[in-house]
C-alpha cells in the first residue's frame, strides 16, 4: 500500500515533496534490492548496418540455406538449438539462455512493404513508421513522447544513449535527449552563462516564435539534464558491465531504470553489421559484444527485481540477401528478425514460423509481419499509449505482451 | 507592417541572400539605395565567370567501364580517390561559401542542393552536379531541372539506368513530379507510370556523360497530366513546367527557405508565383522580387529564421576569419548539427527549420564558439554516415569516412583566428558602446544579450579581450542560432 502511494506520488511528479515525506527505512529500502515494481520501461536497441538475419536464426534444417551459402552457412553442430528447425548464431550464448528461461521471444520475417535496400532510407522508414513511399520527418518515438510530453517541462520519457539524436526520438512538438554520460550532459548545460541567459529570457514565452521555441529547448535541456544527474545518483551498479560501447550505454540504462526516473524508452545503437565482406568474423564479434551487454544488463534487473518491468526489443534496417556474395560477406536485403526480450513477455520462444526459403522475391526473403505491428504492440500493451494516433493507422497487435 | 531600421535591414539581407557581411559593409549598404544593394546582391561584384568547385578532374578517375578488369589493389585506389574526393568537395565548396564574393550564388546552390537531394560515392558525379546546381543557381529553373535531370548522379540515384521499355522503373518520374517540381497530390499514379514511360532510355555511359538510348526508350503513346502524345523526357519536363502548380510549388519552398517557414501568406505566395510563372521561371526575377519587397523586412520576418547548419558555419567563418589546423574538422561539425554537405537524409532533403533543434544540437551550437575560438576538445562524435547502395566494394568507402571522422572526435579544435579584421570594425566605438554594438551587428534580434549580462562574463582586462569574449558569448546564444 505504502509502495503503491509512493508511485502515484511520483507519477504526479512531485519528486523532492514524495522524497522528504518517505521515512528513512523506505528510502534506504529504495535504494536496495527490492526496487518495487511499477514503471513499465521499453529499450530499443538498434542493430545499425542490416543484420543479417539468417545467420542469426538459423533454419539449420533448410537445404536451400545451405545451398546459398556454401561457405557462410553456419553448421547445424554450431548453431545453438532452439527447436528442431531453428538455431540460433553460436556467439549468443546469454540469449540462448534466455531463451531457455521463457524470456526471449523471436519474431521471424519482420519487414514492410516495397521494402528499400538502401540504408538510410529504411532506416527512415523503422524510425518514422512511414509507408515506404512517405517522408516523414518526425520518428515513432518522438510521437509517443508528442503524448507522453504534453505541456511537460522536461522531455524525459524517451532517451537516447548516443551523441547525437535520432529521427526515432523526434516528435512535432517534443523531441528526446541524447547522451552518452549524464555528468557531462549536466556539466555542459549547466554553465553558468547559459542559465544566466535563461533567467533574462524568462519573461516572453509565446512558441510560434522561433526565438522562443530555442528557449524552451535550452529550459528543457537545462531542467532535464539537472533531473536525469539527480536520478543517476540514486543508483549504482555493482554488476561488471562489458567495457565495449554498448556494454557502457546498457549501464548508464540500467542504471536510470533501477532509479526513479520516469524514463519509458531507452534507445541505443550497436553496430555497424553492414557485413558486405568477411561477414563471419565481424558478426561474430558485435554479437559477442551484444550478447555480453544484454545478459549482464538482465541479470542487474533480475537482482533489482526489475526485469518483469522491462522489454528490449532489437531491430535492424533490413536483414542481407540469402545467397552469399563473392567477397564472404552478404549484400542488403529485406525481411529481418527481432528479438524481445524481457521478464514478463506473454508469449516467448519463436513467436512465428521460420522464414520461407523457397518464396523469394528476386532471392530476397518476404515479409509476413509489418515492423509497425510491433510498434504498435508494444506502444499499446506495454506502454498503454494511443498506437493508432502515434502510427496515424490502425496496425494489428501481436501476442507476445 | 513594421520595418525594422535601415541598418537591421541591410543585414537581414545579407543573411537572407548570404552568409551574413562584416559591419563595414553592411554600414556602407545602409547608405545606398535598397535598389542599389539588390542588384549588388543579385549580381555580384561584376560579371565575372564562374569557378567551378573542383577538387578532381575527370581524367584522375580511372574509367569506370573497365572497373570490371581491375586487381583489388587498384579497385581500393579508386575507393581511396572516391572518399577522399568528396570529403574534399565538401570542404571545397565550404571555402567557396566562406570566400565568395557572390553569397547569393552560393546560397540559392545551398538551397537547390537540398531541393535537388542525391547521394553518390563517385566523386566526379557529385562535381559534376554541384556545377550545375550553382550554374543555373540564379537563372532559369526549367533550365536548372532539365540539366539536373540529365546528371548521372541524378540518373543513378533515382535508378533510371534500369528505366526501360521492358521494365519501366518509376523512381525517377515519381521523385521529378514529387519532389522537384509540383508537388505530392498533383498527380495520379498513372501519370506517374506514364511519365516514366518518357524518361526510359534516359541513362549515362562510361564517361560520366548523359546518353538518350533509343534501344530501351519507350515511343509509345502517353497520356499524362492530361496530354496525350508520344512524349520522350525533354517532353515530359516541359509538360511539368507548363503547370503552374510547379510554380507555385517551387514559390513556396523558395519562400520558406528565404522569407519565413512558420507564417505562410497565402496573397503574397500567390502573386509571386504567377510572376515567377509569367518570367518564364526566371529565379533571379523572383528573388529580386523578394528582395525588393517592403514586406521582407517587416519584424515578423526579421530573425525568425533559425540557420542552418552550413550557414551556422559559414557565417561564423565570415565574420571572424579562422583557418583550422585540420580543416576536416568541419565534416565533424556538419555531423554533430546534422547537415553533411553530400549526404542528405533522404530524396527529400534535409526538412530544415525546427528540425535542426533538438537538446543534442542545441547544447552543440551553443558551445561551438567557445569549442573553435578557446581550442577546446570536444568529446562528441557525430552518427556513422550509411553509403546508399552499398552494394559490394562502396560501402567500404564509408567505413573510410567515418573511420577518418572517428579520428577527429575528441581533439582539440585548433583553429588559427584571425581577428584583427573584426577588431577593426568596431575601432571608433567607444567603450561602453562596444558590447551592444557588437550585439547588434551579431544578432538580427536581440532579447537577452544586453550590456549588464555581457559585462558579467567578459574578460576586461583589455579593449581586445573584451571584443573576443564579448563577441563569443554573444555568438552562444540561442538568438546568433536565428537570422
Amino acid at each position: 500500500m505504502l509502495i503503491l502511494n509512493r508511485r502515484r506520488f511520483l507519477q504526479v511528479g512531485s519528486l523532492a515533496s514524495a522524497a522528504a515525506m518517505m521515512p528513512k527505512f523506505l528510502k534506504a529500502f529504495e535504494k536496495g534490492q527490492l526496487v518495487p515494481p511499477g514503471n513499465k520501461v521499453l529499450v530499443v536497441i538498434q542493430l545499425s548496418g542490416g543484420n543479417d538475419g539468417l545467420n542469426t536464426v538459423i533454419p539449420y534444417r533448410n537445404d536451400i540455406y545451405y545451398k546459398m551459402r556454401p561457405a557462410l552457412g553456419i553448421k547445424r553442430e554450431a548453431a545453438l538449438s532452439l527447436t528442431d528447425e531453428m538455431g540460433l548464431h553460436p556467439s549468443l550464448t546469454g540469449l540462448k539462455g534466455l531463451y531457455d528461461d521463457g524470456a526471449m521471444g523471436i519474431l521471424n520475417n519482420v519487414g514492410y512493404p516495397n521494402p528499400d535496400r538502401s540504408h538510410f532510407r529504411s532506416m527512415d522508414i523503422w524510425h518514422s513508421a512511414s509507408n515506404a513511399q512517405d517522408y516523414w520527418s518526425t520518428g515513432w518515438i518522438g510521437r509517443y513522447l508528442d503524448a507522453q510530453c504534453k505541456g511537460c517541462d522536461k522531455p524525459t520519457q524517451a532517451l537516447e544513449i548516443d551523441d547525437t539524436l535520432s529521427l526515432a526520438m523526434k516528435g512535432e512538438a517534443a523531441k528526446g535527449l541524447a547522451f552518452v554520460d549524464p555528468n557531462r550532459l549536466y556539466n555542459t548545460s549547466n554553465e553558468a552563462y547559459f542559465r544566466d541567459l535563461m533567467r533574462t529570457h524568462e519573461q516572453a514565452h509565446d512558441e510560434h516564435h522561433n526565438v522562443d521555441y530555442l528557449y524552451k529547448t535550452m529550459a528543457e535541456t537545462i531542467s532535464s539534464a539537472s533531473y536525469i544527474q539527480q536520478q543517476f545518483k540514486t543508483y549504482r551498479s555493482s554488476e561488471s558491465y562489458p567495457n565495449s560501447a554498448l556494454g557502457k550505454n546498457m549501464k548508464v540504462i540500467a542504471e536510470l531504470i533501477m532509479s526513479d526516473i520516469n524514463t519509458k524508452v531507452y534507445y541505443v545503437s550497436h553496430g555497424s553489421f553492414d557485413t558486405h565482406v568477411g561477414q563471419q568474423g565481424q558478426q561474430e564479434r558485435l554479437f559477442k559484444q551484444l550478447d555480453e551487454a544484454v545478459s549482464v544488463f538482465v541479470n542487474d534487473l533480475k537482482k533489482n527485481n526489475r526485469f518483469q518491468d522491462v522489454v528490449v526489443m532489437t531491430f535492424s534496417e533490413f536483414g542481407r540477401r540469402v545467397g552469399q556474395n563473392a567477397s564472404g560477406g552478404t549484400d542488403h536485403g529485406t525481411a529481418n528478425n527481432m528479438f524481445l526480450i524481457g521478464g514478463g513477455l506473454q508469449r516467448k520462444g519463436l513467436l512465428n514460423e521460420g522464414p520461407d526459403l523457397t518464396n523469394l522475391s528476386e532471392g530476397d526473403l518476404q515479409y509476413k509481419v509489418d515492423f509497425k505491428s510491433v510498434y504498435a504492440t508494444l506502444l499499446n500493451k506495454w506502454l498503454t499509449a494511443d498506437d493508432k494516433d502515434i502510427l496515424k493507422q490502425q496496425y494489428a497487435y501481436l501476442d507476445f505482451i | 507592417m513594421a520595418l525594422v531600421s535601415d541598418k537591421l535591414q541591410m543585414q537581414h539581407l545579407a543573411w537572407r541572400a548570404g552568409f551574413g557581411e562584416p559591419l563595414p559593409l553592411i554600414l556602407s549598404w545602409t547608405d545606398q539605395r535598397r535598389k542599389q544593394t539588390v542588384h549588388h546582391v543579385l549580381n555580384g561584384p561584376k560579371k565575372q565567370s564562374l569557378i567551378p568547385v573542383e577538387v578532381i578532374s575527370a581524367t584522375e578517375l580511372p574509367d569506370y567501364k573497365k572497373v570490371k578488369d581491375m586487381s583489388a589493389e587498384e579497385r581500393k585506389q579508386v575507393r581511396k580517390m572516391n572518399t577522399q574526393g568528396v570529403k574534399e568537395l565538401n570542404l571545397a565548396w565550404l571555402q567557396t561559401m566562406i570566400s565568395s564574393e557572390h553569397p547569393l550564388r552560393e546560397k540559392m546552390a545551398l538551397f537547390w542542393h537540398g531541393h535537388f537531394a542525391c547521394r553518390t560515392q563517385n566523386v566526379i558525379y557529385n562535381q559534376q552536379l554541384l556545377q550545375v546546381v550553382r550554374e543555373n543557381a540564379l537563372g532559369n529553373f526549367g533550365d536548372l531541372l532539365s540539366a539536373v535531370s540529365k546528371t548521372p548522379a541524378m540518373l543513378q540515384f533515382l535508378n533510371n539506368q534500369q528505366n526501360r521499355k521492358q521494365h519501366p522503373n518509376e523512381n525517377f518520374a515519381r521523385e521529378v513530379m514529387e519532389l522537384f517540381t509540383m508537388g505530392r497530390g498533383n498527380y495520379t499514379e498513372q501519370d506517374v507510370k506514364e511519365a516514366a514511360r518518357a524518361f526510359t532510355g534516359w541513362g549515362f555511359d562510361g564517361d560520366g556523360q548523359f546518353v538518350f538510348r533509343e534501344r530501351v526508350h519507350d515511343d509509345g503513346e502517353k497520356t499524362v497530366l492530361g496530354k496525350t502524345g508520344r512524349f520522350n523526357g525533354d517532353d515530359m519536363l516541359k509538360i511539368l513546367l507548363e503547370h503552374r502548380q510547379t510554380a507555385r510549388y517551387i514559390t513556396g519552398k523558395i519562400y520558406r527557405y528565404f522569407v519565413d517557414d512558420v507564417q505562410l501568406d497565402e496573397d503574397r505566395l500567390a502573386t509571386l508565383s504567377d510572376k515567377f510563372y509569367q518570367s518564364g521561371y526566371d529565379i533571379a526575377g523572383l528573388m529580386k522580387e523578394i528582395f525588393m519587397s517592403d514586406w521582407f523586412y517587416d519584424t515578423q520576418h526579421v530573425g525568425s529564421r533559425i540557420k542552418p547548419p552550413v550557414e551556422l558555419l559559414v557565417g561564423m567563418r565570415r565574420a571572424i576569419p579562422m583557418e583550422f589546423e585540420r580543416e576536416e574538422t568541419m565534416l565533424l561539425f556538419e555531423g554533430l548539427l546534422g547537415q553533411v554537405l553530400f549526404y542528405p537524409p533522404n530524396v527529400a532533403g534535409w526538412p530544415g527549420g525546427r528540425s535542426w533543434i533538438d537538446s543534442s544540437s542545441l547544447m552543440f551550437r551553443l558551445r561551438l564558439p567557445q569549442v573553435i575560438l578557446y581550442s577546446q576538445e570536444l568529446n562528441a562524435r557525430p552518427k556513422e554516415i550509411t553509403p546508399e547502395m552499398g552494394e559490394g566494394a562502396r560501402y567500404k568507402m564509408t567505413l573510410e569516412l567515418n573511420e577518418s571522422l572517428r579520428k577527429l572526435y575528441a581533439r582539440r579544435v585548433n583553429a588559427r583566428i584571425n581577428w584583427q579584421p573584426y577588431l577593426d570594425a568596431f575601432k571608433d566605438i567607444p567603450r561602453e558602446r562596444l558590447a551592444d554594438e557588437i550585439a547588434g551587428a551579431l544578432l538580427m534580434k536581440n532579447a537577452n544579450a544586453n550590456k549588464s549580462l555581457l559585462d558579467k562574463y567578459a574578460d576586461a582586462s583589455s579593449r581586445e579581450n573584451y571584443i573576443k569574449t564579448v563577441t563569443i558569448d554573444v555568438m552562444s546564444t540561442p538568438e546568433y542560432q536565428l537570422c
